[in-house]
């Protein structure tokens, strides 16, 4: 169970995530997290939160963190591609792969950059 | 862990925001071969794309208006403290570059009769910002960047790789080594300059406009070779901060453009406009400086005047609810998504960490204390004193990017990747090895930055004292020395972020010591820089502070202002 509840902020429910783990799509499997998330918090919010916490080795791709501009945070929420930045967690279960037809690098990072832009 | 990269080119760009890729462009345009790295994505990641509004550039398409005009708010927002040369290079140089992004289609707000739209953003004496709408002034700059920077056959992009060390030798650039978030190889790079852009340091605060990139990694970079850094004491806090209620898909700058344009009122828990108090005329005005608004936010919930989450509130209760949509066009929808109805309900902000003044300190030609090694952006310092003037910021992105891509070529043409040694390098790879190995269970890089972040904002914000610096400077020295070798970071080969955090954190650490060192130093008064125990603007601290990293600790002195 993670929570970091700062001060003022309201009470917590429990999210739970189950987000594709693995090095490609036939090479994985799923795995379930509970995750403490505010009324309002991202579905990135709730990834950001479990890496720092407890699972670092999870691989998602971001860096505006919840401004939507940089459009990175791509992914599968529950089949729909969406932002993990403007998607809201709730007190369910919420299912995350990597986006479909891109290569997987690892978990929810895909390979979107353009083939002279990396080794 | 397999083989490394090898990569040879003239100037290397660290950083792929406004600055780093018009830096790239210049360094093309004057014969370099140009690699352009970012540890995200190039043109993605960085502060750049998040800015929503202002750009300040003295066009006088709104009404009559000079770049000395401009330099004399700068040097009046800086509280003394400005490099007027810099300053200077960074107001004359903004209309050229306003025209030049123009031509590379970014749309500047026109209005009817086909002029520039230029709005008075607070410090300004004239209408001088202009911008993109919708809030997509910075967005529409990384665009047209990115696109330029990708046609380029001069300008090789990297993304994903992150700097971790510049290899210097016989006192001067030679390179730098870094790693490849996709496979977790080491990169060596070879090349006669570098020109970082990495940005500031503000992800080093608890609660940060920050995006992910602005970890301090340029201060740590260039104090470990050697450079000298200026003024890094001087952060900028944004007065109008989005605290609550929880609102995501919308940066948490945005309620500064949206209050000034429609005239939104900042109220306590008396529903009282406060700033009045703080010697601000008639309490509603949109000129204020940020200083002043932060000092003014901070003492209402002080003094028990603030609201549920501790910020004071945001009301445009008062304004039509029509008139309301229509000025928020599209972002009606975010607000809409994150149950926020402006016309029913005020908004809770607090400042918010924003904006590091100082940083590396360079001449006229971006270029620091050390040969080959330049600076530009927020990283760069000296132009902006002691507080930042809002829409100060792109352009000192854009003119000193161009600048420092300028200058950087020209200095590789004279001196070309003489000073490249594996030798010299083969350390700082080694590092990168030897870290990925620390895989047994322990704490890792991004619980230890959560305890930096904390302390930070607790112990070096906004408001500070002499007690809370000592003690954060000694945590955050300990963590340096101490805790960083115990870290563990996670085994993966591929995307493996963990160790490029540690690799960051090391960076980032250095930065977040050098603030509250160069804080502790300073006991006075001054733009963004508040002391309790020091309350008042003292002369004897006219001048600015310099900090150099020898035998492993941080040294200060101070030096009178340039001009």
């Amino acid at each position: 169970m993670i929570s970091d509840q700062p001060e003022g902020r309201s009470a917590f429910k429990t999210a739970r995530l189950r987000i594709w783990r693995g090095t490609g799509r036939d090479n994985g499997r799923y795995e379930e997290f509970d995750v403490a998330f505010e009324e309002g918090d991202s579905v990135l919010d709730g990834l950001v939160r479990l890496r720092t916490e407890k699972e670092p080795s999870l691989a998602v791709r971001f860096s505006c963190f919840n401004a939507n501009v940089c459009k990175e945070c791509t992914m599968l929420v529950d089949g729909n591609v969406e932002y993990a930045c403007i998607a809201k967690l709730r007190a369910d279960m919420i299912q995350l792969d990597p986006l479909p037809n891109l290569p997987v690098v690892r978990d929810l990072v895909t390979d979107t950059l353009s083939r002279k832009e990396q080794f | 862990m397999a083989d490394g990269h090898f990569v040879e080119g003239d100037v290397l760009v660290v950083g792929g925001g406004g600055a780093g890729m018009f830096a790239a462009v210049a360094a093309a345009r004057n014969g370099a071969r140009v690699i352009l790295i970012d540890k995200n994505v190039v043109g993605r990641g960085g502060a750049t794309i998040m800015a929503q509004m202002t750009c300040a550039s003295a066009l006088g398409e709104a009404e009559p208006d000079t770049p000395q005009m401009h330099l004399d708010d700068t040097l009046a927002a800086g509280r003394g403290l400005c490099n007027e040369r810099l300053a200077s290079l960074l107001c004359e140089g903004s209309p050229r570059l306003i025209r030049e992004l123009e031509g590379w289609k970014v749309n500047w707000a026109r209005s009817e009769d086909g002029r520039i739209n230029q709005v008075k953003a607070p410090g300004h004496s004239r209408k001088r910002c202009v911008y993109v709408d919708f809030l997509s002034t910075g967005a529409a700059i990384s665009a047209a960047l990115r696109n330029k920077t990708s046609r380029d056959p001069n300008i090789r992009r990297l993304s994903n790789v992150s700097i971790t060390d510049l290899v210097v030798r016989d006192g001067g650039i030679a390179g730098a080594v870094g790693i490849d978030l996709p496979t977790s190889r080491p990169v060596s790079i070879q090349c006669a300059a570098v020109v970082l852009c990495t940005g500031g340091m503000t992800k080093m605060f608890q609660r940060t406009t920050a995006s992910n990139n602005l970890a301090g990694e340029g201060v740590g970079l260039a104090l470990r070779a050697g450079a000298r850094i200026i003024d890094i004491e001087f952060l900028q806090f944004y007065p109008n901060g989005h605290l609550a209620p929880r609102m995501v898909g919308l940066d948490p700058t945005t309620w500064e453009p949206t209050r000034v344009k429609l005239g939104g009122r900042l109220l306590n828990s008396d529903g009282e406009e406060f700033l009045s108090r703080y010697g601000e005329e008639g309490g509603d005005s949109y000129d204020t400086a940020r200083d002043i608004l932060t000092y003014a936010i901070y003492k209402e919930v002080e003094a028990g005047r603030g609201s549920p989450h501790g910020g004071v509130y945001l009301s445009f209760q008062h304004i039509d609810g029509q008139k309301l949509k229509d000025a928020l066009g599209p972002v009606v929808k975010v607000f809409e998504r994150n149950n926020i109805d402006l016309t029913r309900q005020p908004v809770e902000i607090f400042p918010i960490a924003h904006y590091q003044m100082g940083g590396v300190e360079v001449d006229a030609d971006m270029s620091s204390s050390v040969p080959g090694l330049y600076a530009a952006g927020e990283l760069a310092g000296g132009a902006n004193g002691a507080n930042r003037l809002s829409g100060n910021a792109l352009p000192e992105a854009m003119v000193f990017g161009d600048r420092a891509g300028q200058k950087a070529a020209q200095y590789a043409t004279r001196h070309y990747a003489a000073r490249w040694d594996d030798r010299a390098a083969q350390p700082h790879v080694d590092l990168i090895r030897d870290v990925a190995n620390r895989n047994k269970a322990g704490t890792y890089p991004g619980q230890l930055l959560a305890e930096v972040k904390a302390l930070m904002w607790r112990k070096v914000g906004a408001f500070r004292n002499g007690r809370d610096l000592a003690e954060a400077r000694e945590r955050l020295r300990s963590m340096r020395h101490n805790d960083m070798d115990d870290l563990s970071v996670a085994s993966d080969a591929s995307f493996n972020a963990s160790l490029i955090e540690w690799f960051e954190l090391r960076n980032g650490l250095l930065a977040a010591e050098a603030v509250s060192t160069a804080a502790l130093r300073r006991e006075e008064s001054r733009g963004a820089h508040q002391r309790d125990d020091f309350p008042e603007t003292d002369d004897r601290f006219f001048a600015n502070q310099q900090l150099i990293l020898k035998d492993g600790e941080l040294v200060s002195s101070f030096r009178s202002v340039q001009s």
